[in-house]
């Protein structure tokens, strides 16, 4: 019977429940003996102009090394995304102008932590403030300028030039909303770490680092810090969690390894939280204005979705990646005749943006599943009938939208109607009813929401794997792909012990280091199991190919009656079990010839298209406001699961960032650019307490687009949930007569908006 | 000053600076890395370990407030067992992805069982509120705790 499908305990977990894992600032290894410590110091004002920095205090101070400012260290710029004015590139210190509060001006390096803290304090740098840019409408209007060469804080456009003005003309009823979709801080449990050693010769340097993608970080800082290709080696130990914001290499690390080299010393770099919360990219931040019209018998005929994307001080992939994916998603489960899109990208004296789980998907899910309701409201319909009659139907697959993307499968109304059955929907009704009957001061809400995201979307980039049998019968797996949570040592381990018959605790999967595995992308855009899992599997696949030719030479029999007996992980003639050959035999067979390995590169034709429906029930406090999500239901299709145990740990944590999103977090700024929420104590972190158990039902339709039939499920639970909270909270209220509340909901909202309808 | 400290069953003497946190001690003199620094403020718990028997969470004091005291951290909760029932129950209800909360939760977790032998599901979700976990949504967490009540987990 094969393993795929079954529920396997993962392979990772004794070690980190019992010594725990080793994070960089775990790492032990001889070359990082003596290593000096780095602290950035950072600029406490949003924008201003850096007249001096004295550092003769700092460098006298007890324990420290040096003090370089960007000055002192040839790095680099980072390039903005393409398609964004060169003029917005960001230095990796800043030298001239400060752009947002957190922005690093000089770094420290001393021969202990603390001292770091310490001397960082003494470092005086002269500021000559200038105007925070800090809303959306300060940003368009350009007054104050934060590259005053570009001669505009918009970085991107794309969508429609000019708006249809006849998108809604046959129309019986339009309904338009105003949406932020609310700055966060992806806040993973390790914040961002570095360690990096340079060769006696300085030839070679080693950097290891809390990363999504060793090769991509090692191709970004090769050329920051001009190196040769093949000079720098990066290591991705364990990771603590990356959500989107360690996909690439900060700032930082290139002046790590830019220090390191002027000193001839290894170094360490451990931010704090607080430094984490307002120096590593954060995520979401969309400004929206939708609109949606069609007829009252609750066919939707047009749908337009305006975005001002917030990109933070420097753009990056952000400023036209995010928006992108929002639009190329505007239309999700529905079949809508007219869709129009268009985006802007604007500079604000902020943290930058970067992905956050689901990236640009969350916003365009949040934004349809919104009007959906707005519009099943204005028309007086029940959501989940409007939805239904509006879903592309199974068997228009594969479906092209008005955006151009083409869905590979999709079953929308069967995941509507196993939710809704699950979850009781006559009966939530029901006491919905009653309890607005009583006036009971706990009003029941229910939302929906249904959605499809696409996962890996740059399909065509592929992933890398190689499967090695070893002298010993044991296997090793290299992956590009790059897990930091999602269990690929345990997958990617039933992948191949799947094809090969050789048990998982004789197959080791490595990834994160370049030294090993050259060529990879790495973990993000749910593409891991899709792209690396199916390079694994095809891997796996030759490498039973050629151990069938192996075989046949070894037992002097025919390739075609040879037979791999899985069960026993032995090679035998048909229907002569007893001369067998074992793995171990066929791979020292293979040891004069390249050894028993095979490489694969495994890219897709197009992305595939996860979706599912969720549904939340929350009990809203009228007197108030204080909201509680009770229930979640939720069907999250994502083709053929490998190993349900991994899938629903993905959606559980997923839905619960989305809750997080709906409810509580919220990455606040002043109108002087000056962050409010900046740490732990502040920032509105979900806990345990705040939510419910989770009721996940399954699903699988399989997609024809890869061998193993997977789409991705690491970002679908944040999609899917972010909006079914958020109608449920407005479902709660609405006979008060509230028709949209934003996120956060938190309670002063609810109860802000409650009183205000009670006002009008 | 120095201080010392009975560390998973071992006496540890050292000299140290006087603000040395107790986590640091612990990670940087001991070289006991399971235990996790994940904030600033002592709101995260990713630092939970045990003092006398009890959960602390190690950032939020110095070393010098635990000298004279026990103190158990995740390499030394299942003693001479493989692993704690607790531990078992984290893995065998996938209780964790990245593991960086993980050493702390676990250590939470035995600290709660201890108050509390047989807590209800709202009573693990209340009592875990000051350790963060930014992967599993909590739910895996929680059935592992369930579990673990079941199994001896407060040992």
């Amino acid at each position: 019977m094969s393993i795929l499908g079954t529920r396997v305990v993962r392979a990772e977990d004794p070690r980190l429940l019992t010594v725990g894992g080793t994070y960089v600032d775990d790492l032990r290894e001889p070359a990082l003996v003596g290593a000096a410590h780095a602290t950035f110091v950072r600029s406490p004002v949003a924008h201003a102009r850096i007249s001096s920095i004295d550092v003769q205090d700092a460098r006298e101070a007890p324990g420290v090394v040096a003090v370089f400012t960007g000055r002192d260290l040839d790095i680099s710029p980072s390039p903005p995304a393409p398609m964004v004015t060169a003029a917005m590139a960001r230095p990796a210190l800043a030298t001239d102008v400060v752009r947002y509060v957190g922005e690093a001006v000089a770094v420290v390096i001393t021969d202990e932590r603390y001292q770091g803290e310490d001397a960082a304090e003494l470092v005086m740098v002269d500021y000559d403030p200038l105007p925070a840019v800090v809303s959306g409408e300060d940003a368009v209007r350009g007054e104050t300028l934060l590259f005053p060469e570009a001669g505009t804080n918009v970085a991107w456009t794309g969508g429609a030039e000019q708006l249809d003005e006849h998108l809604f003309d046959d129309c019986e009823v339009v309904v338009t909303q105003v949406i932020d979709n609310q700055r966060l801080a992806p806040a993973p449990l390790e914040v961002r770490s570095a360690a990096c050693a340079w060769s006696d010769d300085q030839g070679q340097v080693t950097l290891w680092l809390s990363t999504q993608g060793a090769q991509a970080a090692r191709d970004e800082l090769q050329r920051q810090l001009g190196l040769e290709e093949g000079q720098l080696r990066v290591v991705a130990p364990d990771v603590g969690g990356g959500f989107g914001a360690k996909i690439a290499a900060d700032p930082e690390t290139a002046a790590l390894c830019a220090a390191s080299r002027r000193l001839g010393r290894p170094l360490r770099w451990v931010e704090s939280r607080s430094e984490n919360m307002i120096a590593m990219t954060h995520g979401r931040a969309q400004h929206q204005t939708v609109t949606i019209g069609g007829r009252r018998d609750g066919t939707v005929l047009a749908y337009r979705i305006e975005v001002l994307q917030d990109s933070g001080a420097y753009p990056r992939e952000s400023s036209w990646l995010l928006p992108i994916l929002t639009m190329n998603m505007a239309s999700g489960v529905y079949a809508i005749p007219k869709v129009e899109t268009a985006a802007r990208s604007i500079v604000t004296n902020t943290t930058p943006l970067s992905a956050y789980r689901g990236a640009g998907r969350p916003e365009a899910t949040a934004a349809i599943e919104r009007a959906m309701d707005l519009f099943a409201s204005e028309i007086g319909m029940d959501p989940a009938e409007v939805r239904r009659r509006n879903f592309v139907a199974p068997d228009a697959f594969p479906f092209q939208t008005p955006s151009g993307i083409t869905y590979d499968s999709g079953e929308y109304a069967k995941a509507l109607d196993t939710v809704l059955e699950a979850a009781g929907y006559p009966d939530l009704q029901e006491e919905q009813r009653r309890r607005r009957e009583r006036g009971d001061p706990l009003q029941l809400g229910f939302g929906l929401s249904a959605y499809v995201e696409i996962t890996a979307p740059d399909n065509a980039v592929g992933e890398t794997g190689r499967v090695e049998v070893g002298a010993d019968g044991s296997v090793t797996v290299y992956t590009g792909s790059s897990a930091h949570g999602q269990g690929h040592a345990t997958a990617f381990a039933m992948l191949a012990s799947d094809e090969l018959g050789i048990p998982m605790d004789r197959i080791k999967v490595l990834h994160g280091d370049t030294a090993k595995i050259p060529k990879g992308a790495g973990t993000y855009g749910s593409r891991s199991l899709q792209l690396g899992g199916s390079a694994v599997h095809e891997a796996s696949v030759e490498v039973v190919k050629r151990a069938r030719h192996l075989a046949a030479e070894l037992l002097e029999a025919d390739e075609g009656d040879i037979v791999l007996d899985r069960d026993a992980g032995r090679w035998h003639v048909k229907g002569a079990p007893a001369t067998a050959v074992s793995w171990g035999e066929l791979a020292q067979q293979a040891e004069g010839d390249g050894g028993l390995a095979a490489d694969s590169d495994f890219s897709e034709e197009r992305p595939t298209f996860p979706f599912g429906v969720h549904l939340a029930v929350v009990e809203v406090d009228v007197e108030t406001g204080a909201v509680r999500l009770v229930r979640f239901v939720s069907v999250d299709d994502a083709g053929r699961v490998v190993n349900p145990v991994l899938t629903e740990g993905q959606r559980h944590g997923g839905i619960a960032q989305g809750a997080a999103q709906a409810l509580l977090e919220h990455m606040v700024y002043d109108a002087d650019g000056n962050p409010q929420t900046g740490n732990l104590a502040d920032y509105a972190f979900i806990t345990a307490a705040e939510l419910p158990s989770f009721e996940l039902l399954p699903m699988e339709t399989a997609t024809p687009l890869n061998p193993l039939g997977v789409k991705g499920i690491g970002e679908a639970g944040t999609i899917g949930s972010t909006p079914a909270v958020q109608n449920a909270v407005v479902n709660a209220i609405t006979h008060l007569g509230v028709r949209h509340v934003d996120m956060p909901a938190t309670a002063q909202r609810v109860w802000a908006a409650i009183n205000e309808a009670k006002e009008r | 000053m120095q201080v010392t400290i009975r560390v998973n069953g071992n006496n540890t003497t050292h000299e140290i600076e006087d603000r040395l946190l107790l986590v640091h001690y612990l990670r940087d003199v001991l070289g006991l890395t399971g235990t996790n620094i994940g904030c600033d403020t002592t709101s995260c718990g990713a630092c939970t370990v045990h003092l006398n028997g009890e959960s602390v969470k190690s950032c939020t004091m110095l070393a010098a407030q635990a000298d004279g005291a026990e103190v158990t951290t995740i390499e030394g909760l299942a003693g001479s067992d493989e692993m704690h029932p607790m531990q078992r129950a984290f893995r065998e209800n996938h209780g964790l992805q990245c593991g960086f909360c993980t050493p702390g939760m676990v250590m939470a977790a035995v600290g709660l069982l201890r108050e509390q032998a047989n807590p209800t599901e709202e009573q693990v979700r209340s009592g875990l509120e000051g350790n963060l976990c930014r992967c599993t949504g909590y739910h895996n967490i929680v059935q592992a705790v369930l579990a673990a009540a079941k199994e001896g987990g407060a040992r």
